[in-house]
Parts: structure tokens; C-alpha cells; sequence
């Protein structure tokens, strides 16, 4: 139960903040800079990291993050480098961390390895698009018998309610709602639809929720911060970085970027944030 | 037997729903429907009349008695879905969709195609059922066969180029899949092969398997007795399973399936997955794949663009390993020499795809007595290879 991303909710809970959890493609542009980029973020404000592990065919995702997976696959990025990069951060950081990742990539190392190597390494959580519920018992049991990592399933407007609960009842670091139907970097245009169900699944469960997919503005961030328990940035940081690297300011603009976002996220008025953590 | 798949779509080991949880839901109530349509009567009436009176169906099961004495063995027949309505079998199963499409009441298909044969079946039954069909391809796809994209807006379908990735049918595929998940409650995604998540898998092979069973009837009234062997060419392998499904029972008929072997297997460039694959996951479904030490998919290659795909159908996966059909290749060169010989010898145009099994055939019916009976699925016909043919051989049209 120790598990660094159920501490770090309720601390959050505790005082009354909603967690910035950024996304960025290990190994985009380099696997150092991923380094760099992940004590940046925390620096700014950022309370969880996930690190997408690229992956040459990602259905789950849109034209930013593919383009990212190609930059990354072609920097020599592998799932084994990847976690030795968590390695070497864990000497530096105790931000929780979790990898975004195909379930190819975990079948072509073994899941027991897999599991085993994320632990030792220093994983905290794991997400897998192409991975719904019913096929993730071999995973799903593999990570407990291994200590972690913990296993985060996606909800989406379209899940029906037995998902729902099939969803919450596996999810153990926060559940994934994702906030469109579509891709990673869709347009988000309805908000009030995203609230309703981020308060349906608040009402049935405990757990934390964070929203992501299509989040690109502070001001959406703030907004879903007002329901959600954590707000994900993935491809408008994405695209930032591709275009941004090599400004010789860039690792402070992104620190810069996160205290922004973060800031929308601290407590406004008592109000809302009390409610939440009487619950919890 | 067992009946495959099992309730979760599982072929042995192989198969499954590997899909985002967006599409989960589209997913079962596409398994709900094509349930309840496979139990319906009217549902299955409709299908066969449009078999019958639109593709053309039943296709004939042709002795090729030239080529029989020319390779002096086995007796060789042909079962032609060359024959079919736009030139191979494809469109048995975008019928099927199509039907089904109309009952779950969806107004928009998306597809993807790789030669383009799939791509034109779809545009085919989309303007039969006023459909709206929006048709993804790769770019590089959409140069090699630039007749087909063609065909398919003749058609008044979309075509959307996909610049992605390695620009070919796995790029398409992918394409489609955001485009479900985008727009997934007003449309159908009418996949090609016996690939993506279950219930693709089951219901592709069931359209297909009209193939298998008209070709049990047609040999026992031709012949009255069953055949040794059948043979057909696996890319996603679809027209191999329609031909091999209802014959999976009958132990004494053997089965050979052809992948693509490009340059050869050594050279690492083919399309052959259980020659160089192992298992893992893409587009939904667990099966063999060609792929790196990593996982990454590795880029395929055969002058067969139908057969230029890095995973095969997970039924095949499982057949595979319980050793119930045998696996094999032929390269490029291999196909291309077994495509003038059909032409020559029977006056048909194979398919580079189908040329892939008479390839089979040339070395297989010699070591088979004269008495014994060898099918051979011709899944389509070559005029869309003709143009690539003639630039090969530097020939100008």
C-alpha cells in the first residue's frame, strides 16, 4: 500500500491540490533530455510523470505522439533503456513515475521480466491503451505478485457501466478517464460532459480520477481541475518539446510551463477541494 | 473439437480484444449483432440472394486439366473467386458487413486496403446500400495501384492517404482504427482479413467460409470423394480460412497455407510470419507477428501488396501450432514465374496474391500420385497487376 502514486493523491487530497501529471515520450529528442525534462517538470510543480514508451504502430494515439514514438524509436529508445533512465532518475527524484506503454512492447521483453525489472528499476504505475480489463489478468496478477507496478486503466464516455466497475475495480494508482472520443490531441469541446461523468465515477468510487486527452490550455486544465482529481497534459507538451528542444532557455520555459499549469491547480476557495478530501 | 473461438474470441492462446477501451462497447455490440444476424433467417436469406444475384455466387470449381498433365500429378482444380464480383473474394465478406451495417442501423463504413481489392469491395457494396464509405491507404499503396484508388472514388468513395509509419497496409489499418475511435457510434469499421479484435476474426471467416462450403459440394458431385490436399495463399488470411474452415474436420484433407517469402526468407525481407515471427499483439489481436527483439513491427516486403501485412489472422496462429495446417512460402520470383505459367497454361490471370499458391502447387502436385486431388483457391484475378507487371519488365503500356 506504500505505493508512491496512492501517497502522493492523498497528500494532494490532503491539502486541498490537484495533481499535474505531464506526458512526454521517453527518448524524444534523447533519452538525457527525458532525464532532464522529468526534474524540470517536478521542479515546476508537476506531481506524477508518465513516460510514454514508443511503439512503431500506436492506434491509440494522434499524429503528435506517433510522430513523437518515430523520433524516439529513432534516438535507439528501447523499453530496457527506458528503465534504465528510470534507474538513474530514481537516484535524483521520488516523483512517482509511469509508463505509458503497447502491450507489445511488455510481451517482447515477458511480462514476468517486465514486471520484475519495473520494479527494480523504480516504476511506479503502468498504463496500456490496447490493454482493456478482460485481457489484463496475466499482467494484472503478475505486477501483485511482483510489488508493483500498479496497474491504471482508461474509462471513456463510451464505457458502459458494468466497464465502469470492472475499470475501478482494477485500477489501483488513479483511473484514467479520457475526456473525448478519440485520439491523444483530439479538440476538446465539451467540458460540462466531462464533469458529469468525472462526478458519476466520484460518487460510485473513491479512488482518484484523472482526466486526459485533449487537454492543451491552463485554462481547460483549471477548469477540469475543478472536478478531477488529476489533470494530464500529454500531446500540446509533446508538441512543445518537438518544436522547443534546442532553444538554449528550453528546460527553464518548461519548468516555466508546469508552474503555470500547476498554479490552476492549487486551491482557489476552500470550497470544492474540502468536499473532496472529507471524502477521502 | 472445441468450438474457436471460445466466448472472449480466443483461438487457443490467439486472438482476443486488444482494443482501446473507447471501442470496447462499439466492439460488443458489433458481436451482439453479428450473434443475433448469423441466427436470423431473413438476415442470412438477404446475404445468400445478394451472393447469388450480385457477386455471382456459387464460383466455379474448375479442372485444370492443362496444368494438371504439364506438372504431370495430383489432379488440380481451381476454385475460382476470380470470378467474383470485382475480381476476387473480398467482397463475400464486405456484403456480409454491409448487411450487417444496415441492421445496427450505422450510416458510415470506414475501411482500410492495401492492394486495393478489399478498398473497391468496400466501395463496391457502399454505393449498393448507400453507404457512405470513406476508404484509408497508404500513400505509398495508393502510387503502386493508382487504378484501384481510382475504382474506388468511380465508386463515390473517400480515398484518405495515410503518411504515416511505413505508408502501407499496417499504416492503413491504424488509420482506421483512429477514425473508429473517433467516430465511433454513427460508423461500422468493415476490416478486410480475419484480423483486429474478436469478433473480426470469427465473423470474416464465416462470410469467407462460403468459399470452403460450396467447394465440399462441388468436389463430391464432381468427384465423389473428398480432396487430399487444399492450398492457398495467407496474408491476413482470409480467403485461405474461408477455403480451409468447413474442411478443418475431415483429418484426411491436408491444408497448406503460402505466405509471402519476398527475397527469401534469408534475406529478411518477406511477409513470412511463421517463418520469422513470434507471437505478440497488433491492431486488437494476439497472433504471430514479425517483429524486433523489442517488439517494434518490422517492415515486410512481397511484390504482393494483399500479402504485404506484418501479422496474420489468429486463427491461422493457432492451426499453426496444433500442426493442423501446414505453413509455407514462395518468393517473389517463385509467384511471378507461377503467374505466367496459369496464364499460359489455363488462360487465367491469377492475382499476384493467388500466384503466391500456384507457386505451391508447381512444386507440390508433382510428389502427389495422379489419383489424388489437390484444390487450389485462385482468391482473384490479376488485371490490377497487370500495369506493375509491364513496369517490372520495363515494358511501356
Amino acid at each position: 500500500m506504500n505505493n508512491r502514486i496512492q501517497t502522493i493523491f492523498a497528500q494532494l487530497r490532503a491539502k486541498g491540490e490537484k495533481a499535474l501529471i505531464p506526458y512526454i515520450m521517453a527518448g524524444d529528442p534523447t533519452l538525457a533530455m527525458t532525464e532532464s525534462l522529468v526534474l524540470a517538470l517536478e521542479q515546476g510543480g508537476a506531481d506524477l510523470i508518465e513516460l510514454g514508451v514508443p511503439f512503431s504502430d500506436p492506434i491509440a494515439d494522434g499524429p503528435v505522439i506517433q510522430l513523437a514514438a518515430e523520433r524516439a524509436l529513432h534516438s535507439g529508445t528501447t523499453l530496457k533503456n527506458i528503465l534504465a533512465t528510470v534507474t538513474n532518475l530514481r537516484k535524483k527524484t521520488s516523483i512517482p513515475l509511469i509508463l505509458m506503454t503497447y502491450y507489445n512492447s511488455l510481451m517482447a521483453m515477458g511480462i514476468k521480466d517486465f514486471c520484475a525489472n519495473a520494479v527494480q528499476a523504480g516504476v511506479d504505475g503502468i498504463i496500456v491503451p490496447d490493454l482493456p480489463p478482460e485481457e489484463s489478468d496475466l499482467l494484472y496478477h503478475t505486477a501483485q505478485a511482483a510489488g508493483g507496478p500498479v496497474s491504471i486503466f482508461l474509462l471513456a464516455p463510451t464505457s458502459t457501466a458494468e466497464r465502469r466497475r470492472a475499470v475501478i475495480q482494477r485500477s489501483h494508482g488513479f483511473i484514467y478517464y479520457v475526456s473525448l472520443t478519440g485520439i491523444t490531441g483530439a479538440k476538446l469541446t465539451d467540458l460540462s460532459l466531462v464533469r458529469q461523468s468525472v462526478q458519476q465515477l466520484q460518487r460510485i468510487s473513491r479512488k482518484p480520477v484523472a482526466v486526459g486527452f485533449g487537454i492543451a490550455s491552463a485554462e481547460q486544465a483549471r477548469e477540469v481541475g475543478q472536478f478531477a482529481d488529476g489533470v494530464i497534459i500529454g500531446s500540446a507538451l509533446v508538441r512543445y518539446i518537438s518544436e522547443h528542444h534546442s532553444t538554449p532557455t528550453f528546460l527553464t520555459d518548461i519548468q516555466g510551463m508546469a508552474q503555470q499549469w500547476k498554479s490552476v491547480l492549487l486551491p482557489v476557495t476552500a470550497k470544492p477541494s474540502a468536499i473532496r478530501s472529507q471524502k477521502a | 473439437m472445441a468450438i474457436i473461438p471460445d466466448k472472449h474470441g480466443r483461438f487457443g492462446q490467439f486472438g482476443g480484444k486488444y482494443a482501446p477501451e473507447i471501442l470496447m462497447p462499439a466492439i460488443h455490440e458489433l458481436e451482439q449483432a453479428y450473434r443475433a444476424a448469423k441466427e436470423s433467417r431473413p438476415f442470412q436469406q438477404e446475404l445468400r440472394d445478394c451472393l447469388n444475384h450480385f457477386v455471382g455466387r456459387p464460383t466455379s470449381l474448375f479442372f485444370a486439366e492443362r496444368l494438371t498433365k504439364t506438372l504431370g500429378g495430383a489432379k488440380i482444380y481451381l476454385k475460382r473467386e476470380d470470378l467474383c464480383h470485382t475480381g476476387a473474394h473480398k467482397i463475400n465478406n464486405t456484403v456480409g458487413q454491409a448487411l450487417l451495417t444496415r441492421r445496427m442501423k450505422k450510416k458510415r463504413i470506414i475501411a482500410e486496403t492495401g492492394a486495393g481489392q478489399h478498398g473497391v469491395a468496400v466501395a463496391t457494396v457502399a454505393a449498393m446500400f448507400g453507404l457512405e464509405a470513406e476508404i484509408y491507404m497508404g500513400t505509398d499503396d495508393m502510387e503502386r495501384q493508382a487504378l484501384n484508388v481510382f475504382r474506388m472514388r468511380l465508386l463515390g468513395s473517400k480515398v484518405t492517404g495515410v503518411n504515416s509509419g511505413s505508408r502501407t497496409l499496417k499504416d492503413a489499418i491504424s488509420e482506421a482504427m483512429r477514425d473508429w475511435t473517433t467516430n465511433v457510434s454513427t460508423t461500422h469499421y468493415l476490416l478486410g482479413s480475419v484480423l483486429g479484435p474478436h469478433p473480426y476474426p470469427m465473423m470474416v471467416r464465416d462470410f469467407q467460409s462460403v468459399i470452403g462450403r460450396e467447394t465440399r459440394k462441388q468436389i463430391l458431385a464432381l468427384e465423389g470423394r473428398m480432396p487430399h490436399c487444399l492450398v492457398a495463399c495467407v496474408g491476413g488470411g482470409s480467403n485461405s480460412i474461408g477455403l480451409f474452415y468447413p474442411f478443418v474436420k475431415d483429418t484426411q484433407v491436408n491444408m497448406i497455407g503460402v505466405e509471402a517469402g519476398g527475397y527469401g526468407i534469408e534475406s529478411g525481407k518477406h511477409a513470412a510470419r511463421f517463418a520469422g515471427g513470434k507471437p505478440g499483439v497488433l491492431h486488437g489481436t494476439m497472433t504471430y507477428l514479425l517483429q524486433d527483439v523489442d517488439g517494434q513491427i518490422n517492415p515486410t516486403h512481397s511484390v504482393s501488396a494483399g500479402l504485404d501485412y506484418p501479422a496474420v489472422g489468429p486463427e491461422h496462429s493457432f492451426y499453426h501450432d496444433t500442426g493442423r495446417i501446414r505453413y509455407t512460402s514462395a518468393t517473389d520470383a517463385e509467384a511471378l514465374a507461377a503467374f505466367d505459367l496459369l496464364a499460359r497454361e489455363e488462360g487465367i490471370i491469377p492475382a499476384l496474391e493467388s500466384a503466391h499458391a500456384v507457386a505451391e502447387v508447381v512444386k507440390l502436385a508433382p510428389t502427389m500420385k495422379k489419383s489424388q486431388i489437390l484444390i487450389m483457391n485462385l482468391s482473384g484475378r490479376g488485371d490490377k497487376d497487370v500495369q506493375q507487371l509491364a513496369k517490372m519488365r520495363g515494358i511501356p503500356l
